[in-house]
């Protein structure tokens, strides 16, 4: 009985970090689309993070009620939540981005969709690291430590690529209206914010795995 | 009948205070980090505590006997009683305290009393032993530490899992600390009234399987007592145990309990040290030894194995120290009741 219990909340870990993964996959394609003016493809990508999401949700809530009343994992319990509850940060942030981008329609001048494309690669990236080190945390604690490596690696990309966007937005070459910089800036940093998310949850992370050790 | 519980009484008191204080070494931690229910933890504590007392409690019961063989009901009863009130004395002034140290030390004090010659071979046995028994713990426990810390490094076992995994070892472990407790502890409880009390009880044999002697139900009678501290004050003890004094994750308490069971129980039983002496191997010598100082040796094992960090210097001064004050004190008391018994109740006590 006790290991049918363990069954079903180990299925529920996995069911949720595939759908952190899965979201990282929607947001890098569907901005792909969009930089790429396929904004009906976009939309659908949209309605399917937003669906993720609030799958997500029901699926964290189940693992927390089920952690609490059947007192599982009681030195690990708070550290096993508090990572589930920041990586529904991640997953909300990937969600508002498309959001955003469906609201408000950014224009992406030509000569950024490559590195608008490059951004959203690296973040969706940090993503997928996060969930294989997140994986590593519930069954091989020795492996932890280079899915983070990773994660910090491509946040760093993420925030190279921001900085070049900026740059090259405000250097005037594409366009003169401040407004339409502002909003490119805007959009870059929004993107970029998903690798931050990402990191903030690796930082938690690492020190969940020093705590596991024994 | 009526007589003889009246002279067991300080016995099963002293049994009584062993349940409530030393069941918190063996249970403490999981009981007190919710890994396993209190009443769950008191069934099995009890059940096992009364197995080891009966099927092993004869072995360390009988160096006891050696060192005094208390021939005198009152005498017994006197000796329990002073055991029982030095543990009283020093737990309510805060010094550290073990049931084992007591009871030799009011041994000692009944041995000073009635004239009779201590037996310095078995008196060192005992006295080395105690010395030697949490180096013992320390060392099972950083054996068992790294060898739990390979397993778990190659073993991708899912964490919760692993948490089952852990509950049903410390569950296991527990049920064999219980057992080394009342195999190796009994003679602390009922040692004292084997000489003058076993031979009031009528041998018996259950179903024809197997003979239960007068010693074996003196025996029960104390597992009976410990299990009834158990069920009755030992919970506050354990969650005291579990809530911070040892900070222990549930995988290194599952050490640490393992590690303490195995030396209690080298310490107790007869059966492996037949085996031993059979193979000529060197065996244990079978000694009342104390639990929680077992408990304490195998925790500063693990923070040794964890590159000593959590090494506390003090722990070990006042290990050092309740080596030598407990039986003292004990002895000193034990000498005064005795005197006390003898001339003012005018009880025969040796």
């Amino acid at each position: 009985m006790l290991f049918n219990r363990a069954k079903s909340i180990e299925g529920s870990i996995d069911k949720y970090l595939e759908n952190i993964l899965k979201s990282s996959l929607i947001f890098e394609i569907g901005l792909k689309e969009y930089f790429n003016g396929k904004q009906e493809a976009f939309e659908i990508r949209t309605e399917e993070i937003q669906k993720l999401e609030s799958e997500s949700d029901e699926i964290r809530r189940d693992i927390k009620y089920k952690l609490y009343k059947e007192l599982l994992i009681p030195d690990a319990r708070g550290d096993v939540l508090g990572l589930l509850e920041t990586m529904d940060n991640v997953i909300d942030t990937a969600e508002m981005v498309m959001i955003r981008f469906s609201i408000e329609k950014p224009i992406i001048f030509p000569e950024l969709k490559d590195d608008f494309i490059e951004l959203s690669v690296a973040s969706a990236k940090c993503v997928a690291e996060l969930v294989s080190a997140s994986r590593a945390f519930f069954r091989e604690i020795t492996k932890v430590a280079d899915s983070l490596a990773k994660v910090h690696f491509w946040e760093h990309e993420a925030d190279k690529i921001e900085e070049r966007i900026m740059r090259k937005a405000f250097s005037g070459e594409f366009t003169k209206d401040l407004s339409q910089k502002v909003h490119v800036r805007y959009f870059a940093e929004r993107i970029s914010l998903l690798a931050d998310e990402a990191e903030d949850v690796a930082d938690r992370l690492d020190i969940y795995t020093i705590k596991r050790s024994i | 009948m009526a007589t003889i519980i009246v002279f067991l009484s300080s016995g099963l008191f002293l049994g009584w205070s062993l349940g409530a204080n030393d069941a918190a070494n063996v249970w403490g931690t999981a009981v007190g980090t919710r890994m396993v229910g209190f009443k769950k933890a008191a069934l099995v504590c009890s059940i096992f505590v009364i197995l080891g007392a009966v099927i092993s409690g004869t072995g360390a019961s009988h160096t006891l006997g050696k060192l005094g063989a208390i021939n005198e009901l009152a005498g017994a009863f006197t000796v329990a009683l002073a055991a029982a009130l030095s543990v009283f004395w020093m737990t309510k002034a805060a010094l550290p305290v073990s049931t084992s140290q007591a009871i030799v030390g009011a041994i000692i004090g009944w041995n000073f009393f009635s004239g009779s010659v201590i037996d310095m071979k078995a008196l060192t046995k005992i006295l080395g032993t105690w010395i030697f028994s949490p180096i013992l713990s320390a060392l099972v426990a950083i054996v068992l530490y790294f060898l739990v810390a390979f397993i778990l490094k190659y073993w991708k076992v899912h964490l919760i899992r692993l948490d089952g995994i852990t509950r049903i070892a410390l569950l296991a472990a527990g049920a064999f600390g219980s057992y080394s407790l009342g195999a190796n502890n009994i003679a602390n409880v009922m040692g004292v009234f084997v000489e003058s009390a076993a031979g009031l009880f009528t041998d018996f044999s259950v179903g024809n399987l197997f003979q239960v002697n007068g010693v074996q139900q003196l025996f029960f009678l104390g597992g009976v007592a410990i299990a009834v501290g158990v069920f009755t004050y030992s919970k506050k003890v354990m969650l005291t145990v579990g809530a911070g004094i040892y900070e222990l994750t549930p995988i290194t308490a599952f050490i640490v309990v393992l590690s303490s069971s195995i030396v209690l129980f080298l310490f107790a039983s007869k059966g492996l040290k037949d085996i031993l002496v059979s193979h000529n191997l060197p065996s244990f010598p079978l000694v009342p030894v104390s639990s929680s100082q077992s408990i304490v040796g195998a925790v500063i094992g693990i923070g040794l194995a964890k590159g000593g960090r959590n090494l506390n210097l003090k722990v070990l001064g006042r290990i050092s120290g309740g080596w030598i004050a407990t039986p003292v004190i004990a002895a000193a008391v034990s000498f005064v009741v005795l005197f006390i018994v003898q001339n003012v109740f005018s009880q025969a006590v040796f």
